[in-house]
């Protein structure tokens, strides 16, 4: 089942990648958002796929009854699903304020920190 | 204390005062200096000690290991050499403390000042001390940045910072060519320590590394050593108050190199290569810093090029690999110490007591400021090579060495002479014209320099002259065994002020003869000089400032290429650079993935929730409205959160559907006050290559993950995670046990970022539209403006 894992997370990276490289700030944010996912994938097929039995283990036991799937890459994507959300909320709120201040979705024509024809650094002691 | 504790004690000693300085200054004022003096004579005492040692050519090692790891150790090395140095460091240290309490009495930054100095002793000390490679280094380094605290020290003042950095960059980056030449000789012989490495000495000169060795070494000895053509920066130096350029520049710092190349004479020394290189950029140092020292009106300026010329002497004498010509280096290297050291003294004297240091502005002194007048004759006198000053033993030993009449040496004798005499008219140029011929009014009324002004070069002076007459004594305790210890072998010191005939003293009745008359018609040759300069129009000082500029020119330049400022530029590098790096290697180690097998029995349900996925991730990219977008991005969340629960994990799905609601829906707010549309609005040639390095990535990351599943799977984690979730942890669901038990710091991090996310957003949120747009504006004065 994995191969299939791999092509399925191929795709979603290759979409991302190809969204973030757009120079239009919403775009960059839809591609941040398929990322996280297209890594938590990545991360789920590292663990190797097991079909429909969750790392639960049943009532009087001490440990699960037969084979169960992978709990370790679970639990961490469970925190980088909160952490991506996070952040993607955030890049959100920074660029409605980067458009609402500087009027554009363009990352080109947004030059406030490096502006083009920046003057030469001082040449003095 | 045992003595190498002491010793350890008396090179830390400096740094320590260096501490207290400041507050000692806050109370006493310039006071402190009288405190602080005791620093260097407590060190000049403790080294005097072990003058009987070393009279009998014994060698005091010790020390402590540093880095045992690569054999490294804090270790000195006390012979004739260092110990003249030593004594050198401290003694006119301590006159040089003094007269900085005088010289800048009333200063605001007196203290620190006073830090700064005793932080310089420690490290030329520390650089004499040192017998094992890398202490020297360190030291040598400390030197080039304490010199440049101290020359910047008015760094109000363009000029000063100037001359800070010049200084910095010259004999900082000589420090780096030093630590090459000494890396070499460490790899070499596997020796690191300088008491050691002589006995090595055939096989460095044999080696094929040996004008390697030489020619860093030499990097590190000329910057420092202020040889042509790295001289320009010595004179620049003297933008630092007068003690500085007493001490560093004249007395002890610049010494450095020669100190260097002394102490690895018996090892590199001796060959062809020493003996041409040496003579050659010392002889050439000697005659253009005497030159342009003659051409300079600036009493520190004219003392500044003739250390130039004199340090150019030592340099040749060092290299010149006849008999007596190590003796003369010993010599005239104290005699230098002595007199440059109280004539820039007395130039600080009448500048600080006059207000003027042009030697043109200056007149009739002799009568308002007779002390002065008499230690700068004296200091001249030792400086001019007349008897009975010790400058004269040291010009006789110089000639000695250089009249051996072969053909090399008649070339070497004519430039010393010419050097000597000229380095003769700028000495009484400074320490006689100012005091003779009629009275010229100064910018202060000038009177007798205070106490602690005339204190150091009055004892420099008398230094001077005692020296002399107590030859005998000296030669048995200082010079004879710096001499020996330079040459690596036993040598003795003879010469006395007793009279002899013989080309000696023919060619330093010489020296003076041309002196006189050089003396007389010096602003004949002043302006000749000048002339000279004005028709090349380039020298070092210049190009200095040329590679400087072109410095920051080429790193803006290359700055400006490499970030442009264009996030899609960064974007595309970074991901080509993952495609190639996911690719590229795979295929070179012949590590792809073999043909992957893929399972016939997919179930249909599977397979249509993968297909769903697909279709919201094509249509997230092809969407024309914001809408469909929005729609489509979260189509394709809910797919994942669907294959989670298929494939046993629940807990994941939940998660992932909660986040991806509340995702669409802030998107969805957030879009409808953006109102912009999702589509993407460039031309397709544009849109191609990024599809291009988009799929390469994708196909990459395929093509690895095929990989890394082929490989057999280290159950070790997992299982240990069944085996205790229940029996430790007392949980069922292994999954929530990892995160808030197993790993709860994690986790608790992971609510951090949460906090910390959800906080910049509040501000991002809250911040007002009208800070934001001056901000963008980019004019920091709005903000003031509308207040």
């Amino acid at each position: 089942m994995e191969p299939v894992f791999a092509l399925l997370t191929g795709i979603f990276l290759t979409i991302a990648i190809y969204l973030m490289m757009s120079k239009f700030i919403i775009r960059m944010l839809m591609g941040v958002a398929i990322l996280g996912n297209a890594v938590n994938l990545l991360i789920f097929t590292s663990g190797r796929i097991m079909r429909e039995v969750p790392p639960v283990i049943g009532p009087g036991l001490d440990v699960p009854a037969g084979p169960v799937a992978n709990p370790l890459p679970q639990a961490l994507i469970l925190t980088a699903i909160v952490i991506s959300f996070s952040f993607f909320a955030f890049l959100l709120v920074l660029s409605w304020r980067a458009y609402s201040t500087l009027g554009t979705d363009n990352t080109d024509e947004m030059r406030v920190a490096e502006p083009d024809g920046a003057p030469p650094p001082p040449l003095g002691y | 204390m045992s003595v190498a504790d002491l010793t350890f004690l008396a090179l830390l000693l400096p740094f320590l005062g260096a501490i207290v300085a400041p507050l000692l200054t806050r109370i006493l004022g310039h006071n402190a200096a009288w405190v602080l003096a005791l620093v260097p004579v407590a060190i000049f005492l403790h080294f005097t000690g072990f003058s009987a040692e070393i009279a009998r050519g014994e060698v005091v090692t010790g020390g402590y290991a540093w880095v045992p790891s690569f054999q490294v150790r804090f270790s000195w090395l006390i012979d004739g050499l260092s110990l003249t140095f030593m004594l050198l460091i401290s003694g006119i240290g301590a006159l040089i403390v003094l007269y900085s309490g005088g010289y800048l009495k009333g200063h605001p930054h007196q203290g620190r000042f006073f830090s700064f100095l005793l932080m310089f002793m420690g490290s030329m000390l520390g650089l004499v001390a040192s017998d094992s490679f890398l202490m020297l280094f360190v030291f040598w380094e400390l030197t080039s940045i304490t010199s440049f605290l101290l020359i910047g020290f008015d760094h109000q003042r363009e000029a000063a910072r100037r001359a800070a950095l010049q200084a910095l960059v010259v004999t900082g980056g000589g420090g780096l060519f030093l630590l090459a030449g000494l890396i070499i000789l460490w790899n070499m012989t596997g020796i690191n320590q300088f008491s050691l490495l002589t006995a090595f000495a055939p096989q460095v000169k044999a080696s094929p590394l040996y004008l390697a060795a030489l020619v860093l070494v030499l990097g590190g000895a000329f910057t420092k050593s202020a040889q042509f053509p790295f001289h320009f920066w010595l004179p620049n130096a003297m933008e630092a108050p007068t003690p500085v350029s007493a001490y560093l520049h004249s007395a002890t710092m610049v010494k450095a190199g020669v100190y260097l190349l002394m102490r690895l004479y018996p090892v590199l020394g001796g060959t062809p290569a020493w003996q041409i290189i040496l003579p050659v950029f010392g002889a050439t140092t000697l005659i253009i810093g005497a030159l342009l020292a003659v051409r300079q009106t600036d009493l520190k300026l004219m003392l500044a090029y003739t250390t130039v010329s004199s340090l150019g002497l030592l340099v040749l004498l060092t290299g010149f690999g006849a008999p007596y010509a190590i003796e003369a280096a010993a010599l005239y290297l104290l005699a230098h110490s002595l007199f440059k050291g109280a004539l820039f003294m007395v130039a600080g004297c009448i500048d600080h007591e006059t207000g003027t240091r042009d030697v043109t502005r200056l007149g009739g002194l002799r009568f308002a400021m007779p002390l002065t007048f008499a230690i700068a004759l004296a200091s001249a006198a030792s400086m001019g090579g007349l008897p009975p000053f010790f400058g004269f033993l040291a010009k006789e030993e110089v000639y000695t060495a250089l009249s051996a009449f072969d053909g090399r040496a008649i070339i070497f004798a004519v430039l010393a002479v010419v050097g000597n005499a000229l380095m003769f008219a700028a000495a009484f140029a400074v320490a006689l014209k100012p005091f003779i011929g009629k009275r010229i009014e100064t910018p202060k009324a000038a009177h007798e320099a205070p106490v602690l002004l005339w204190l150091g070069p009055a004892v420099l002076a008398l230094k001077g002259l005692a020296v002399a007459l107590l030859s005998g004594t000296v030669h048995e305790l200082i010079t004879s065994p710096m001499a020996s210890a330079i040459a690596g072998e036993a040598r003795v010191v003879t010469i006395s002020l007793a009279p002899h005939i013989g080309v000696p003293a023919a060619l330093s009745t010489l020296t003076v003869l041309l002196g006189i008359g050089v003396y007389l018609r010096l602003a004949r040759l002043r302006a000749a000089i000048a002339a000279a300069l004005a028709a090349i129009g380039w020298g070092p000082d210049r190009g200095f400032d040329q590679a400087m500029r072109g410095l920051v020119r080429l790193s803006s330049a290359v700055t400006r290429r490499l970030q442009t400022g264009r996030l899609d530029i960064y974007m595309t590098a970074t991901f080509t650079l993952l495609a190639v790096v996911l690719i590229v290697p795979p295929f070179l180690y012949g590590e792809l993935a073999r043909a992957p097998v893929f399972p016939q029995d997919i179930p249909l349900h599977e397979l249509a929730i993968m297909a769903i996925a697909v279709i919201g991730l094509v249509a997230v990219v092809l969407a024309q409205d914001r809408l469909t977008a929005i729609v489509s991005l979260g189509i394709q969340g809910f797919s994942v959160a669907v294959i989670f629960l298929l494939y046993g994990a629940p807990d994941l799905a939940f998660t992932q559907f909660m986040i991806e609601t509340l995702a669409v829906v802030i998107l969805a707010l957030v879009m409808t006050r953006l109102r912009l549309s999702p589509s993407d609005h460039r031309p397709l040639r544009e849109n191609l290559p990024d599809a291009a390095i988009a799929l390469a990535c994708g196909l990459g990351a395929t093509l690895f993950l095929i990989k890394v599943t082929e490989a057999p799977f280290d159950t070790g984690l997992s299982d240990f995670f069944n085996q205790y979730s229940k029996t430790i942890a007392h949980g069922a669901n292994v999954v929530n046990v990892i995160i808030v038990d197993f790993r709860g710091t994690d986790t608790l991090g992971e609510i951090a970022v949460v906090m910390i996310a959800a906080l910049a957003i509040l501000s991002l949120v809250r911040l007002r539209a009208g800070s934001l747009r001056r901000i963008a504006d980019n004019d920091p004065d709005a903000e003031e403006a509308s207040r």
